[in-house]
């Protein structure tokens, strides 16, 4: 402990250990490469490159480079118009490599069939998930991250479905299956029917979000769990992340789903034949599909495999929601007009966003300064950290990594101070007018952005409205003012970010201790900082240019003098 | 079941005037041939050409007596003063980078004035295109080489190509008198993984499940080669039995080849065992050689995600070590997707590629297609890039397919270049050397024509969704039903108040007694 109290050693030490750990673990390309090519496939590999924002201390990566290895199953039937993908991750970290040995056995059983009348990739990505991306961008030949990847030389038309495999042991006693994908996107609700369908056939136990499927429903047992399960899974979804390697897929419209084969020690073990009869199930129904999946759902939420709750449910929820901070809106402007002296300011004025200076003095100048100084303070939330990490990291003895989610946590809190610095700005003649003004803006602004988020990803539309509606309907200068400026502070997004990660612990039943959710919140920033550089996940930009500086509006309001 | 297997048909027509002679009685005679070609992969490669020779002229004298030439086509030819057909149709693709340059090609001899072309990618190919294809043949399925066509081993390979060509060839050397060829030829590509069982051991019954029993006896040749050229110092990668009595040796794209030639004309051939069943055995296993790459291969995408956008992409590869070589590259798209031509770009080696030669006919909604047509030098070990940038139209409702989410192919473009041979070719005598050889007319000896064609593209289209009308007919049916029918039913009802009757005899009374008094009536 001596030794690492020291923060530059500390720092020396871990780049040290990220240094050394890139040469001592690679994928074995070319026997991937012979192999494949011995059951028959047509064999590519691909090399890429990325040098991430700021070194990964949970992946323990900054400079990644490694190769892609895929073959290509040709299909006799087809022209190589359609493909399918079966792709497996491996990364330093989890070995993988039973995965590996299951994909490569059914290339060799794929390959002697004659029915395949779409074709399939095998796909082995490096560093799991930056693989995965390399090659999904060089096969659609675009460049949204800014990977550097070589060109592919083989490719087999438009992908129709994609199967990712993680089997963490090589003694399986449950398959669990993900669907939440990059921003909340889902695969088409039959790719998970079908998958059902064959864990039914096969008879293997399969889990959703690591919890078994309730079997009775009479008691209170059953709804009980499957809440937990939707619970989980809004959770999820609302983060943004790919929650595996199919996450990736969906945004070229693949529908995808990742399989984990995981060891809980249960009593029923399954061998991989199990797992590998299951997989050719889908393969083959998949490769009956005359059109893509499309009959389906593609918006919905599961509390179980076998049950869904569909958009025309859970959106009205989110409706009514927004529909307080709507209400509330046509309250202020109400009030705006009764305190606005003349019959001649109520003439029509375009928008409700316009409207707020019916009333001579308060005028759209007043509302200029906070608007501004608050987007500019998202802004700074969004540039500064991985702009100035260098810097940060040069004054202050942190890593470049603390440095960032330090920086975003400072830029965060003075944000907290901003009150103070707009009020020497904004001159204010009629102050009660001004706050409500400010506020009716806000709440348009927030109901916009809500609906927009929920409509795209519901689960986190839900969870924010859920958490910020209510304190922003409330707050005002008047009043118990410490109750709402702590209400306001509970239901910040930072706030939010950090109750949903002890809220998701608890339904796992891993509970958090105060310090390790501390530990867990700072990893979870910086991984959405990350996430959002390297996958394009819009959850870190989204709060930093959208919902932050909306709710310091709010703050705002609350210490208006 | 048989809505995956995609297809290439492909028709080229050529149109015009009708050639001329005078009478003389007509000759006919039929040739057959099978060539065998081990591919590099592994895997094998059998071509079947049928060619009948009629000196006639079709469309000057009314034929009315047919003896090989099939009469449905002759009339064909008559009737509408055909010059050339190449109808073709294939299922699979063929895998130019693996396989080498194709062995049938379309015929290099065609004047673009008069040209039709069209392709249908979403055609199926199956057993029911294949029997008539053999009911044209002479023999039919009855002797000779065509005893070997079975269907159900033809359409369990990776690809499988049937075709018909008719076209007319001179007769002299100042071509005053026409003959008319027809060629039938079949191509198939037997897996070494599914119909070998991953033994790289092949026999005519392995991959047909016949054999040769007789040659049929309209045929004036029939011959089986067996390429047996091999590939570096050690001799004979393969080991052939019955051991060949003669070897023949040709340039055959652009590189010497060796055959084993088989008569089945040639009576001991047959008589020994009553039948022959050729066997070819690799004495090594094939991978062990680096596969040698063609010159020219190329390969086709689309990019881009989204349905608003996208790019088609075209690499031409030119895998030659020093030579340059020109590349026509013809393309037609379908007009819903329209392309912005001023994206066209092409880059070989990083840097941009200007064509000699560029035509661009723009397409007409609903009518007729793009066709970009582009004369392109490739450098020296090159890949050269081919973009263009389209939008993707909406269509009208009902120009949907049955499937509009499968997608909607675009045709494969076609690649036209002659290629820098290793070798230096001869010209071949038409009449005297086997029919694969005369495939490839060769101009000049110092190159050879290719003709390939790129994999056909799967494109999907912002697609609305159909059941909307459904939802939007039973909608409003029931407003219909329910409140239109009631209100049309409340305004067009005359409602008027009913008096009650004016009672009877007492009411009369009653009432006459009321007058008198003066009080109102009841």
């Amino acid at each position: 402990m001596g030794l690492l109290s020291d923060p530059v050693r500390r720092r020396a030490l871990a780049r040290l250990v990220l240094r050394l750990n890139a040469p001592l673990w690679a994928l074995p390309v070319a026997w991937l490469e012979r192999t494949m090519r011995s059951v028959g496939l047509e064999v590519y590999t691909q090399s890429f490159s990325r040098k991430l924002p700021f070194p990964d201390e949970t992946h323990e990566r900054y400079l990644v480079s490694g190769t892609n290895v895929y073959g290509i199953l040709r299909g006799p039937r087809a022209a190589s118009t359609e493909s399918l993908v079966l792709t497996v991750p491996c990364s330093s970290d989890s070995t993988n490599s039973q995965a590996v040995g299951l994909l490569l056995a059914l290339a060799a059983h794929f390959r002697g069939q004659i029915y395949w009348a779409k074709d399939i990739i095998f796909l082995v990505t490096d560093h799991d998930l930056l693989g995965t991306e390399a090659w999904l961008e060089a096969y659609h030949d675009v460049n949204v991250t800014g990977i550097q990847s070589s060109p592919l030389q083989g490719r087999a038309g438009a992908i129709q479905a994609a199967v990712a495999l993680e089997l963490s042991s090589d003694v399986i006693t449950s398959l669990d299956v993900t669907v939440e994908g990059l921003n909340g996107q889902l695969p088409n609700l039959d790719l998970l029917n079908l998958f059902q369908t064959f864990c039914q056939k096969g008879g293997l136990l399969c889990t959703l979000q690591g919890k078994l499927q309730p079997q009775d429903w009479t008691s209170l047992d059953g709804p009980l769990q499957s809440l937990q399960t939707l619970l989980l899974m809004v959770l999820r979804q609302a983060s943004g992340r790919p929650h595996g390697p199919h996450g990736l897929f969906l945004r070229y419209r693949v529908e995808a789903l990742t399989l984990r084969g995981i060891n809980s020690f249960r009593q029923y073990k399954y061998d991989l034949v199990a797992v590998g009869k299951a997989l050719e199930g889908m393969f083959r129904k998949l490769n009956h599909l005359l059109e893509r999946l499309h009959q389906s759902f593609f918006f919905y939420l599961l509390p179980a495999l076998s049950r869904f709750v569909s958009i025309g449910l859970y959106m009205p929820a989110a409706g009514f929601l927004l529909l307080v901070l709507g209400l509330k809106a046509l309250e202020l402007w109400m009030r705006l007009h009764e305190a606005g002296a003349g019959p001649d300011e109520a003439r029509g004025v375009p928008g409700p966003s316009l409207a707020a200076p019916p009333v001579q003095g308060v005028g759209l100048t007043s509302l200029v300064a906070p608007l501004l100084i608050s987007q500019a303070m998202g802004l700074a939330l969004y540039v500064l950290p991985v702009l100035g990490q260098h810097v940060a990291a040069q004054h202050f003895p942190v890593a470049e990594a603390e440095a960032v989610v330090l920086t975003l946590l400072a830029i965060y809190a003075a944000g907290l101070a901003l009150p103070h610095n707009t009020h020497r700005v904004v001159s204010t003649q009629a102050p009660d007018r001004g706050w409500m003004a400010l506020k009716l803006v806000a709440l348009v602004y927030l109901a916009l952005q809500l609906g927009c988020i929920a409509l795209t990803n519901f689960s986190l539309g839900f969870l924010l409205a859920a958490t910020m509606v209510p304190a922003a309907a409330l707050a005002e200068p008047h009043g118990p003012r410490p109750l709402y400026a702590a209400l306001l502070v509970l239901t910040s997004p930072a706030a939010t970010l950090l109750g949903s990660l002890f809220l998701w612990r608890e339904l796992q039943e891993v509970p958090l201790s105060l310090a390790e959710g501390w530990q867990l919140f700072l990893a979870a920033l910086a991984q959405g900082v990350l996430e959002h550089y390297s996958y394009g996940a819009l959850l870190f930009p989204l709060l930093a240019l959208g919902l932050y500086p909306c709710w310091l509006l709010f703050w705002n309001v609350l210490f208006w003098k | 079941m048989a809505a995956a297997m995609p297809l290439a048909l492909l028709v080229l027509l050529l149109l015009g005037p009708g050639g001329w002679s005078q009478a003389e009685p007509p000759r006919d005679t039929l040739r057959e041939e099978l060539v065998i070609t081990p591919l590099p992969s592994g895997d094998v490669a059998a071509t079947f050409q049928f060619r009948t020779r009629w000196d006639s002229e079709l469309q000057r004298e009314r034929a009315s007596h047919y003896r090989l030439f099939p009469k449905a086509l002759g009339q064909l030819i008559a009737k509408y003063s055909l010059r050339e057909l190449h109808l073709s149709f294939t299922q699979g693709f063929w895998r130019t980078r693996y396989w080498g340059s194709p062995f049938l090609q379309a015929p290099s001899d065609t004047d673009h004035y008069f040209l039709r072309y069209a392709v249908l990618p979403r055609e199926v190919v199956c057993t029911e295109n294949l029997t008539p294809w053999k009911k044209l043949l002479p023999c039919s399925s009855k002797a000779g080489l065509s005893v070997l066509l079975k269907a159900d081993r033809l359409f369990h390979t990776s690809y499988h190509s049937q075709a018909v060509h008719i076209r007319p060839i001179c007769r002299n050397a100042r071509c005053t008198r026409v003959s008319w060829e027809l060629r039938q030829t079949l191509s198939v590509v037997f897996d070494a993984f599914v119909t070998g069982q991953g033994k790289k051991e092949w026999s005519l019954f392995r991959m047909f499940s016949r054999t040769l029993t007789e040659p049929c006896p309209l045929a004036s040749e029939s011959r089986v080669y067996v390429d047996i050229t091999s590939y570096n110092q050690n001799n004979e990668p393969l080991e052939v039995s019955p051991p060949p009595t003669t070897t023949y040796q040709d340039v055959i794209l652009g590189s010497r080849k060796t055959y084993a030639v088989y008569d089945l004309l040639d009576t001991a051939l047959i008589n020994s065992s009553r039948s022959l069943n050729l066997q070819l055995k690799w004495k090594r296993p094939p991978e062990s050689e680096a596969p040698p790459v063609p010159f020219l291969h190329a390969q086709r995408y689309v990019s881009g995600y989204g349905l608003q956008k996208g790019e088609l992409s075209t690499l031409l590869y030119n895998t030659h070590p020093y030579r340059a070589f020109p590349v026509l590259l013809l393309d037609t798209v379908p007009w819903y997707l329209r392309l912005y031509v001023h994206t066209l770009t092409i880059t070989s080696k990083g840097k941009e590629n200007k064509p000699s030669y560029i035509h661009y006919q723009p397409a007409q909604d609903r009518l007729q297609p793009h066709l970009l047509e582009m004369l392109i030098q490739l450098p020296a070990s090159s890949v050269t890039k081919v973009s263009i940038q389209f939008e993707r139209a909406l269509l009208k409702w009902t120009e949907y397919t049955p499937d509009p989410n499968h997608g909607f192919y675009v045709s494969p473009s076609v690649l036209s270049a002659l290629v820098p041979s290793v070798v230096a070719g001869t010209p071949v005598d038409w009449e005297e050397s086997p029919l694969f050889s005369t495939l490839f007319p060769v101009s000049d000896g110092s190159s050879y024509f290719v003709r390939l064609y790129t994999e056909p593209l799967l494109v999907s289209l912002p697609t609305p969704d159909f059941s909307m009308p459904y939802n939007v007919i039973c909608l409003t049916c029931t407003v219909v039903a329910v409140c239109y029918g009631s209100f049309y039913n409340l305004l067009t009802r005359t409602f008027h108040i009913e008096e009650p009757s004016t009672g009877g005899l007492a009411k009369r009374l009653a009432n006459l007694i009321r007058r008198v008094r003066g009080v109102p009536p009841l």
